[in-house]
């Protein structure tokens, strides 16, 4: 804990309000409390998120980059056999799922897999960390793990629904798109009853997606710091299980938003009538 | 009495979200134990479906509480 006086709603409050940064009465600032947070309005901006998240991000294409310039006709070193499995990994779950053609899905499923993974890895830092170091750094708030905001995961939800609708109106024209909205599944004279069906069925999409990831990685985080704080002294017994656990939710969670955009997008891909 | 009703609204949400993971989880592994007994050469294609499923029906539960700790200990 950081400091004593704090009690435990305070702490679990503290630590679940993100570092929000903004414009307002003419200068830019970063927000002390979530009333001050709130205030910001639209152009708010989770400055925590938005800069780990880009860090990840960056080290992630950095290393991948850096092994595939490096790639050895010969005998594979650790690091290129290491990305070599991940790729074969991804294409494998590609090739299982995904049946129409097309060149993009492929490392779109790479990138959300392991900018994922590598956000809810983040998870795995003890929760007092970060925050402490940024305290010493003058800023108030920190919160490390980017897919704990649900600004990040509903944005990639977002990104992956646009790119269905792209899709949809490519392969299908937008006679398709819209008949496949509308006359699916009782014909033609059930029209509203359609589109209302078949509307629900496409909001909740990223919907789900976007939550699913969200909720699991703060039902965590949640976890996490009700364990720190307990007494320091019982703390290992029931963080190290817990992290052991959540080693394989943080892997599942990324697997399924990156499996379930592939079936979203074959969806997308297959014409119907 | 609203502070109680905070309580049983958080013990609600773990009970029953528990109660349907439980449900879910036991019918997915005992199906995914019995094709793996009829056809063991399935096993690694039947392992990477369970997981997905069962990270399906793991969310839920597991974001219930969530909510349900954070009604616990922080509103409450």
């Amino acid at each position: 804990m950081t400091t004593e006086a704090l009690t435990s709603s305070e702490y679990i409050r503290h630590h679940l309000q993100n570092l929000t940064c903004g414009l307002q009465n003419g200068h830019f600032h970063c927000a002390h409390d979530a009333a001050e947070a709130k205030a910001m309005g639209f152009w708010a901006l989770n400055v925590d998120t938005l800069g780990v998240s880009l860090v990840l991000g960056v080290l992630f294409l950095f290393f991948f980059r850096q092994v595939a310039k490096s790639a050895a006709q010969g005998v594979p070193g650790g690091a290129q056999n290491f990305i070599e499995w991940i790729v074969e990994f991804i294409d494998n779950s590609v090739r299982g799922s995904f049946t129409g053609r097309n060149a993009l899905v492929a490392p779109l499923a790479l990138t959300i897999f392991i900018w994922i993974f590598l956000m809810n890895l983040m998870d795995l830092i003890p929760v007092d960390y970060i925050p402490f170091v940024a305290e010493k750094m003058g800023l108030g708030h920190f919160k490390v793990v980017p897919s704990t905001d649900p600004n990040a995961t509903i944005g990639m939800a977002v990104g992956v629904f646009f790119l269905v609708l792209f899709y949809s109106i490519k392969i299908k024209g937008v006679g398709g798109f819209l008949g496949e909205l509308t006359l699916q599944p009782f014909g033609k004279f059930g029209l509203p009853v359609n589109l209302f069906l078949e509307g629900v069925n496409l909001i909740a999409k990223p919907v789900s997606l976007s939550l699913r990831l969200f909720g699991n990685m703060y039902a965590g985080e949640m976890i996490f710091i009700l364990i720190a704080l307990l007494p320091f002294y019982v703390q290992w017994t029931l963080s190290l299980p817990w992290a052991i656990f959540h080693i394989l939710i943080v892997t599942l969670q990324a697997f399924i938003f990156m499996t379930l955009t592939i079936v979203y997008l074959d969806m997308a891909h297959q014409e119907h009538h | 009495m609203e502070h109680a009703l905070l309580f049983i609204a958080g013990a609600i949400m773990m009970g029953l979200g528990a109660l349907g993971a439980s449900v879910g989880i036991g019918i997915l592994g005992g199906r995914f134990l019995e094709g793996a007994a009829r056809q063991p050469e399935l096993i690694p294609m039947l392992r990477t479906q369970f997981f997905i499923v069962m990270g399906l029906v793991d969310a839920v539960p597991m974001i219930a509480v969530g909510l349900a700790m954070y009604i616990l200990f922080a509103v409450a």
